[in-house]
């Protein structure tokens, strides 16, 4: 399944569908950095609200991805966690590791924009 | 025939109905051993009796009161001792046994509104309150176990989502005892709003918590500590107004 | 009640179907969300351990009774390489490969009952199992949605 990247901007949006397997993940990563590149983006949001489960694996991507996107010179944010799924994902002992988290996608843009301007 | 006589005594129609119920279960009992009919009927009329103010003893007055007119009616029909001998053998364990059943379903709904208040009142106890847009406190008070941790950390995920919040303070001054399962918890709850997209303020660690975080080696840099209440409102109007101002 | 079902693990796409069936198993039963995306969770963990070390195997689901309590139970089993030392296996950060290592124990943690044996050469058989806890029959409705 692939997961569909929008432009906006300066920023990339993309949002995961909910039966996402881990080959979907690392192709999505791929996807991004190549794209960052091209549209010179200062920011990705992945917007997993659609995502029922986050578990080790899953994690690990969007950490792996979070950094190599740092490394092309972007921020990432990951939006939309659902209260379910965080709550799984405390009691797995799973953390971001500093990525940043918002709500939703406009929360996301906001908390992008702001970090450009501070 | 013994219709007749279990009305002796009894004028309400509702009364009436439910003598009659309380007869064909306890017939239905000698006839074949089973008790399902009585069992059921026992547990209506115990979540009935609550509601409606009717006290255990007097509902257990009416089933003994039945009890002793049928127990009178059977002496009056059997004229003859041996008969009635044994037919009070098998009425009374009977009717002893539906008496045991009426009490066991009191007793039984009283436990459920127990349960069911004492759930009530852990989640009036953990309210995440707004305070205004985009900010919410969550004061916890009492004892932080295992189950209540878990039911406030899915309480305050819902308001923050609910409520759009970008700042949530956790005063955690009326906490009982701050041991490490229970900061665990704290930690955890924190990390869980985070992921939302929350900041997450803990304020009122006292100096006894203060120190035990310390001996049990909670990572500080996962957690965001005011030392009060008033410093916490403070600091997330810095947050919330930096947010805003910027935007 | 339907009987049990089986999911033949052999890839990450089987992972998702996996956790899917889990879900549809656990909700009739009563199970919340956040219990439900804990169910998930740990199937996704125990189902991706076989295609990561054993390559392929099962996973099996199933509704357990218990007097008045109810559940769900999640077998995995596989025919690989086994588990050397299942102490060490199920220690946070622990990995062989380079996951993250809280597969195993973090799927402990979700669940209320958790045994693994393992056999070097011979396979691992994982049984997980998680009630509905009685006091919340009632469903979670947060205040306010």
């Amino acid at each position: 399944m692939r997961v569909p990247i929008l432009k906006q901007g300066d920023y990339l949006i993309a949002s995961v569908q909910d039966s996402l397997a881990d080959a979907d993940l690392l192709q999505l990563s791929e996807n991004l950095l190549t794209q960052v590149g091209l549209f010179h983006s200062r920011g990705v949001i992945v917007d997993v609200t659609a995502l029922d489960v986050m578990d080790s694996f899953a994690c690990r991507a969007l950490r792996s991805l979070a950094s190599a996107i740092r490394f092309r010179g972007a921020e990432t944010v990951i939006v939309g966690i659902q209260p379910e799924v965080a709550f799984a994902m405390v009691q797995l002992g799973l953390d971001l590791a500093g990525i940043r988290t918002a709500l939703d996608v406009e929360e996301g843009l906001e908390l992008l924009g702001n970090g450009k301007d501070g | 025939m013994a219709a007749k006589g279990l009305k002796v005594g009894l004028s309400r129609d509702g009364i009436q109905t439910a003598s009659e119920t309380v007869y064909d279960a306890l017939v239905d009992a000698v006839e074949t051993g089973r008790y399902d009919g009585i069992q059921a009927y026992a547990t209506l009329i115990a979540e009935r009796s609550a509601p409606a103010r009717v006290t255990p003893d007097r509902v257990l007055e009416g089933f003994l009161r039945l009890r002793e007119v049928l127990s009178r009616h059977l002496t009056a029909s059997y004229r003859d001792m041996a008969k009635l001998t044994k037919v009070l053998d098998i009425y009374v364990p009977v009717a002893d046994r539906i008496l045991c059943i009426v009490a066991s379903a009191l007793v039984e709904e009283r436990e459920k509104v127990v349960r069911q208040q004492q759930e009530a009142i852990r989640e009036l106890s953990t309210p995440a309150l707004r305070v205004r847009d985009r900010l919410l406190i969550l004061p916890i008070i009492g004892v932080l176990d295992t189950h209540r941790a878990r039911q406030l950390t899915e309480q305050l995920l819902y308001a923050i989502r609910a409520n759009r919040a970008r700042v949530v303070i956790m005063d955690i001054t009326g906490v009982a005892s701050v041991d490490s399962k229970v900061a665990n918890h704290l930690v955890q709850t924190v990390e869980a709003a985070q992921l939302l997209g929350a900041t997450v303020l803990v304020t009122g660690i006292s100096p006894e918590a203060a120190q035990t975080l310390v001996a049990i080696g909670v990572d500080l840099s996962r957690l965001r500590t005011v030392c009060d209440l008033q410093g916490g409102l403070e600091e997330a109007d810095r947050l919330l107004g930096l947010k805003a101002t910027t935007t | 009640m339907a009987g049990e079902l089986r999911i033949s693990v052999r890839t990450d796409a089987d992972i998702v179907t996996a956790r899917q069936k889990g879900r549809v198993l656990a909700e009739p039963l009563g199970f919340r969300g956040s219990d439900l995306a804990l169910i998930a969770t740990a199937i996704s963990e125990v189902a991706r351990n076989i295609v990561v070390y054993a390559g392929c195997g099962e996973i099996i689901l199933d509704v357990v009774r218990d007097g008045e309590r109810e559940g769900i139970v999640v077998i995995a089993r596989d025919e690989g390489p086994g588990i050397a030392d299942v102490e060490k296996a199920m220690q946070d950060g622990y990995s062989t490969s380079k996951s993250l290592g809280l597969g195993l124990p973090g799927a402990k943690r979700m669940m209320d009952e958790f045994e693994i044996v393992s056999a070097v050469g011979k396979g691992t058989t994982i049984t997980m199992r998680k009630w509905r806890r009685s006091h919340e029959d009632r469903p979670y409705r947060p205040a306010g949605t």
